[in-house]
C-alpha cells in the first residue's frame, strides 16, 4: 500500500498541533483496499478538532467498512500551515487512518454542515489532485460527493460536486457503493465506460442528486426561473432519504476516541432523530422529520458499552430537544446511578484481586459519569435531574429563548413564557448553578427594537433572580444574526443587512453597558452576511466561491481567517450583489434554487406557516396532536416512532399554555446551530 | 491512601501528541482498566494523577513516569498492571513497570535531577559534532537567552550540561547522547541544538532515562524492566555505565 507518512513525518514537527494528522484513534480502522471495492475517503471540510466528533461521518465510516464491497477512511482540512507545507513538498491530501494519498480512493465525500466551509471543500479537492470543477474531471479522477444539512441547497457548490446525498446516509452509501462497484467492474473488464455512465448510475439511487444532469434557467436579469432535469436518468424532483427505524442502526458502535483534544470530547449517543416542535427558524427541525426514537434499552446498552470501551466520563444524549425522548428521566437516572446493563464476564481482563471497591459492573464508574443533554427543555423535572446529572462537574447552564419578547417568540413558534424562563432559572440557581448563558437570535422576521431590547430586559431579570441565591451571578447573552434557511417557513424572508444587525448589537451593547453580571457576545454580522449569500444562493455563486478560494479565502468560519472583502470583491467581479442574494424578500411564486429537491415538506405547508408566523399564530407539536400534513410522514408512508403517546411534563409549545424552556447543559443547543 | 508509580514509553506516531494530550489519554485509560483512582474534592473533581517532567511534542521517550493516587483500601495487582494498561493504551504508548511508592516522597517534578537523551543531529558530521560537544563541556559558562513563560530570560546553562557523548547510530549519521539537568530552568534538547551551531538540525529525539539523586545515590524513579527495548546505538550501552561528570559548578544548579 502507498503511504505519504514518510514524507509527512519530517514536516509535522514544524506545524501547529501535529497530533491532528496522525490518526491512531481508538476505533480507527485500517481497511483492506481491493480494486473491486469502492474506496471512500470521508472528508470533513474543517479542522480535525471540529470534524472528528461528527457523528454522521463516523456512522458512515463504520457502515461502509462493514460492507464487503467498500472501504472507508477519513480526512480533515489541513490547517493553513500544513497546507502550505504539503503544497511546497508536493504531498497530496491524505487519510489519517493509513495515510494513503487521496488518489488511492474512488470517492471523496464531504459532510457539509456550515456554509463558511465551502472554500475548504475546494482546497481539499485541489489538494487531493482532482480538478475543482466536476465538468473538468475525467474518468480517472475522484468522484466528489457531499451530504449534510447544507446540501439541502447544494446549488452554490453544485459545479464542484459529482453527487449529493439528501437526508439520512445510512442506506444511501450502500447503494452508491453498489452502483459504483458495478461501474468499476465493467471498466476492469475492459468495457468502454465513461464518467457520465457512473453519474447516471448514481442518479438512479434514491436520494442522490447529480447536479451535472440538471440545468438552471435564468431570466434576462440572471434571476432563477427553475432547475430542470436534462437527462432521462435524473428525476424531476430528488427526494431525501429517511431511515424508518433508528433502532436498526446502532451506530457508531465504536465511537472514535481521539488522541488529542477535540470539540464535544465525550461519548455521544443519538437518542432520536427529527423534531416536530416546529420552530420556524430551525432548518434541522424541518428537514429531519419525522421523529424517530431509538429504543430506550438500546440507548442504555450503547451508553454502557461506549463508556466502558472509551474510558470517557461524560456522555451526551444527542438529538434536537432531548427531553422530548420518551422516558428520558429513567434513562438519565439509570446512567447516573450506574444502573446500566452489567458487563459481560470477561476472563482475560480482570483477574481476582486486581481491583477493589469497584463492586463490578459500572458501580465504580457511576459516580464519575456526567450526562450532557444538549438541547434540553427545562421544567420542574429537568432542572431537578440536571442537578443530579451534573453533580460530577457543574459548569454553566444554557437556555435558548431565541426571542426577546413574547410577541417575537410567537412569530418564531417558540412559545416560552417569561414565567417559564424565570422559573427554570430560579430552579437552576437554587440548585447551585452560578453561570447562565442565554442564546438569542436577532434579525428575525417582524423584529422591532422593542423585541431586541427585550433581550436586555430578560437578561437583567435573570441576574436579579441569581442575586437571590448568589453574590455574583453571571449571565452571558449570546447573540446570533438570523440566516434564513431552505425548507423552512422563513425561506422567503429577506435577511437583515449587516448594518442593521450591527445596529441591533449596538443597541444591546449600549443598553447593557452598565449592567454588572451581564456579558454580551455576538456573532460577527459580516460572517452572518456571507452565510446568507450561500444559504439560499444559486448556481451563479460557483465562480464566486472559486474566486474567494483562489484568493486564499479558506477557513472562513475562523475569525482570524474570515475576510468579508474577499467575498464582496468576488461578488462584484461576477456581477452579483448581496442585496439580491441575501437581503431581498422572496416572492410566493418565485422559483427557489432548491425547488427540484425535496425534504418531504410540502411547499404550501411552509408558505402557510410563514403566513401564520406573520400573523403571530403558533402551531402545536404534531407528535401528540393531529397531523398538519407537512408531508414528511405521509409522502414516504412512514410515521413518528415515539414510545410515549403524551408530551413530556411541561406540555408542548405553540399552545400558549405554561410550558417548558429549552436548555442546554454545557454546549450550544443544536437547534440554533443549524 | 496509597500511590503507585507507572513507567511508560512513547514511541512512533503518538509522539506528536502533547503532554496535555497524554494526560487525557491516561485519564481515560485508567478508567478503562477500572483502576480505583482517588479523586479531588469540590465542584470539579479530577482524578489524582501526578505527571513527571513534560516531554516536548514530537519527542519520543522510553522513560516517562506517572504517579496515581488510589482510593483508600484499594489494592492492585501490580504484576499484571503494566500489561493491562498497555492493552488499553493507544498504539505507541506502553506501560513498562508499576510499583507502589511512598505518597509522602517528593513529587516526580521535584525529585528528578536530570534526563538522558538520544538526539539525532542532522546536517552535522560526527567529527564536527564531537569537536563542538567538547568545546561546550570545556566552557566555564554558557550564557543564553531563552523564552520562559513568554519572557526572555538570560541564564548560564552550563550547569545543566552533565554529559555529552557523540556517537554513530546503527543507521549512520550523528547521534548525541546527552544528560541534561532538570532542576530550575532546565536545558531542553532543542536549546542544546542551538548551542551546537546554526546548521545543526534536530532529528528524532528520545528520552531514555530520568534520574533522581538521593544521599548521593543515583537511580531512576522506577527502573525499566530488564527485558526492555534494546538501546539504539552500540555506544549508548557504554555511556550508560559511566558516572556523569558533574559540571564545574553543578552545586549552583539546585538554586
Amino acid at each position: 500500500m502507498s503511504s505519504v507518512w514518510p514524507r509527512l513525518e519530517p514536516i509535522l514537527p514544524r506545524v501547529a498541533k501535529p497530533a491532528r494528522y496522525i490518526g491512531g484513534e481508538d476505533g480507527a480502522q485500517t481497511p483492506e483496499h481491493h480494486p473491486a471495492k469502492v474506496a471512500w475517503l470521508l472528508g470533513y471540510p474543517d479542522t480535525y478538532e471540529i470534524g472528528l466528533p461528527n457523528q454522521g461521518l463516523q456512522i458512515l465510516y463504520e457502515i461502509l467498512n462493514e460492507r464487503a464491497d467498500a472501504v472507508a477512511e477519513r480526512t480533515y482540512a489541513p490547517w493553513s500551515d500544513l497546507e502550505a507545507e504539503l503544497r511546497a513538498h508536493d504531498v497530496p491530501l491524505f487519510s489519517v487512518d493509513t495515510h494513503r494519498p487521496a488518489s488511492d480512493f474512488d470517492i471523496l465525500a464531504f459532510n457539509i454542515s456550515a456554509e463558511l466551509t465551502y472554500t475548504n471543500v475546494l482546497a481539499m479537492v485541489d489538494l487531493a489532485g482532482a480538478p475543482v470543477r466536476s465538468a473538468d474531471r475525467c474518468v480517472d479522477d475522484l468522484f466528489i460527493g457531499a451530504g449534510g444539512h447544507c446540501t439541502y441547497n447544494p446549488e452554490p457548490i453544485a459545479a464542484f460536486l459529482d453527487f449529493v446525498v439528501l437526508g439520512d446516509g445510512e442506506e444511501a452509501v450502500g447503494e452508491i457503493s453498489e452502483a459504483l462497484a458495478a461501474w468499476k467492474a465493467r471498466r476492469a473488464a475492459g468495457d468502454e465506460v465513461t464518467r457520465l455512465d457512473a453519474l447516471v448510475a448514481l442518479a438512479g439511487v434514491t436520494g442522490v442528486y447529480v447536479p451535472a444532469l440538471y440545468e438552471a434557467d435564468q431570466d434576462a436579469d440572471g434571476r432563477l426561473l427553475g432547475t430542470r432535469s436534462v437527462h432521462p436518468a435524473a428525476p424531476d424532483e430528488v427526494e431525501k432519504r429517511t431511515i424508518t427505524d433508528l433502532g436498526e442502526w446502532p451506530y457508531p458502535k465504536n465511537q472514535l476516541v481521539p488522541l488529542t483534544e477535540v470539540v464535544h470530547d465525550r461519548l455521544n449517543v443519538e437518542v432520536f432523530r427529527g423534531c416536530t416542535r416546529g420552530c420556524r427558524f430551525c432548518q434541522a427541525g424541518m428537514i429531519t422529520r419525522p421523529v424517530r426514537e431509538r429504543p430506550a434499552d438500546q440507548v442504555r446498552t450503547m451508553v454502557a458499552d461506549g463508556l466502558r470501551r472509551t474510558g470517557y466520563d461524560e456522555v451526551a444524549l444527542t438529538s434536537l430537544s432531548t427531553a422530548d425522548f420518551s422516558g428520558i428521566e429513567a434513562v438519565v437516572g439509570g446512567i447516573v446511578d450506574g444502573d446500566v446493563p452489567s458487563r459481560p464476564d470477561d476472563d482475560g481482563g480482570q483477574g481476582p484481586g486486581t481491583s477493589l471497591d469497584c463492586g463490578g459492573g459500572m458501580g465504580g464508574l457511576a459516580s464519575d459519569i456526567s450526562v450532557s443533554l444538549p438541547s434540553l427543555r427545562v421544567d420542574a423535572f429537568t432542572v431537578g435531574i440536571a442537578a443530579e446529572i451534573q453533580r460530577a462537574r457543574r459548569t454553566g447552564l444554557t437556555f435558548a429563548p431565541e426571542g426577546g419578547t413574547w410577541r417575537m417568540r410567537q412569530v418564531i413558534n417558540k412559545l416560552i413564557s417569561e414565567d417559564d424562563l424565570f422559573g427554570a432559572v430560579e430552579s437552576a440557581y437554587s440548585q447551585g448553578w452560578r453561570r447562565m448563558k442565554l442564546y438569542f437570535l436577532i434579525g428575525l422576521p417582524t423584529e422591532t427594537d422593542e423585541d431586541t431590547l427585550g433581550i436586555a430586559t430578560l437578561a437583567r431579570k435573570v441576574v436579579e433572580i441569581g442575586r437571590r441565591h448568589h453574590k455574583n451571578p453571571s449571565v452571558t447573552i449570546s447573540i446570533g444574526g438570523f440566516v434564513p434557511k431552505p425548507f423552512t417557513p422563513f425561506q422567503w424572508f429577506g435577511q437583515n443587512t449587516r448594518e442593521e444587525l450591527a445596529r441591533k448589537v449596538g443597541l444591546l451593547r449600549d443598553e447593557l453597558r452598565r449592567d454588572r453580571g451581564v456579558a454580551l457576545k455576538w456573532h460577527d454580522p459580516k460572517a452572518t452576511t456571507v452565510e446568507g449569500i450561500m444559504s439560499r444562493g444559486d448556481r451563479r455563486l460557483a465562480p464566486v466561491i472559486e474566486d474567494v478560494w483562489r484568493h486564499g479565502g479558506t477557513f472562513q468560519e475562523w475569525s482570524e481567517h474570515f475576510d468579508l472583502q474577499l467575498w464582496l470583491d468576488a461578488l462584484d467581479r461576477n456581477g452579483l450583489t448581496v442585496e439580491e442574494l441575501v437581503y431581498r424578500h422572496r416572492l410566493e411564486d418565485e422559483a427557489l434554487p432548491w425547488d427540484h429537491l425535496s425534504a418531504g415538506l410540502h411547499k404550501d405547508f411552509l408558505w402557510q406557516d410563514w403566513r401564520d408566523a406573520l400573523d403571530e399564530v403558533g402551531l402545536e407539536d404534531c407528535r401528540w396532536t393531529p397531523c398538519y400534513d407537512c408531508g414528511a410522514c405521509t409522502g414516504y408512508g412512514i410515521e413518528h416512532v415515539v414510545a410515549s403517546a403524551v408530551p413530556p411534563a411541561g406540555g408542548s409549545q405553540g399552545t400558549g399554555r405554561p410550558t417548558a424552556v429549552p436548555v442546554t447543559l454545557g454546549s450550544r443547543p443544536m437547534a440554533t446551530t443549524s | 491512601m496509597s500511590r503507585i508509580r507507572i513507567r511508560f514509553t512513547k514511541r512512533g506516531k503518538v509522539r506528536f501528541t502533547s503532554h496535555r494530550d497524554v494526560a487525557r489519554i491516561w485519564e481515560r485509560t485508567l478508567r478503562r482498566v477500572e483502576l480505583p483512582v482517588a479523586r479531588s474534592q469540590g465542584f470539579s473533581p479530577r482524578p489524582k494523577l501526578h505527571f513527571g517532567l513534560a516531554l516536548s511534542t514530537g519527542h519520543e521517550s522510553d522513560a516517562e513516569f506517572l504517579d496515581v493516587d488510589l482510593v483508600d483500601g484499594a489494592s492492585v495487582d501490580l504484576d499484571t498492571l503494566p500489561a493491562r494498561l498497555t492493552a488499553a493504551l493507544p498504539g505507541g504508548l506502553a506501560a513498562t513497570a508499576a510499583a507502589e511508592v511512598d505518597p509522602s516522597a517528593p513529587s516526580l517534578q521535584h525529585a528528578v535531577t536530570s534526563s538522558r537523551w538520544e538526539i539525532e543531529v542532522l546536517d552535522l558530521d560526527l567529527p564536527t559534532l564531537q569537536a563542538r560537544a567538547e568545546a561546550l563541556l570545556a566552557a566555564p559558562e554558557l550564557v543564553m537567552v531563552r523564552q520562559r513563560k513568554g519572557k526572555d530570560v538570560t541564564d548560564d546553562v552550563r550547569p545543566h550540561l552533565f554529559t555529552l557523548q557523540p556517537t554513530t547510530p546503527l543507521d549512520g549519521g550523528a547521534l548525541l547522547v546527552a544528560e541534561l539537568g532538570t532542576l530550575g530552568r532546565a536545558l531542553r534538547p532543542s536549546e542544546l541544538l542551538t548551542l551546537l551551531g546554526e546548521e545543526a538540525r534536530e532529528g528524532k529525539v528520545c528520552r531514555t532515562h530520568q534520574f533522581t539523586e538521593h544521599d548521593g545515590t543515583r537511580s531512576e524513579p522506577l527502573a525499566a524492566p530488564t527485558d526492555g527495548p534494546p538501546p539504539r546505538a552500540a555506544a549508548t550501552a557504554a555511556a550508560l555505565a559511566d558516572r556523569p561528570s558533574p559540571a564545574p559548578h553543578a552545586e549552583a544548579r539546585a538554586s
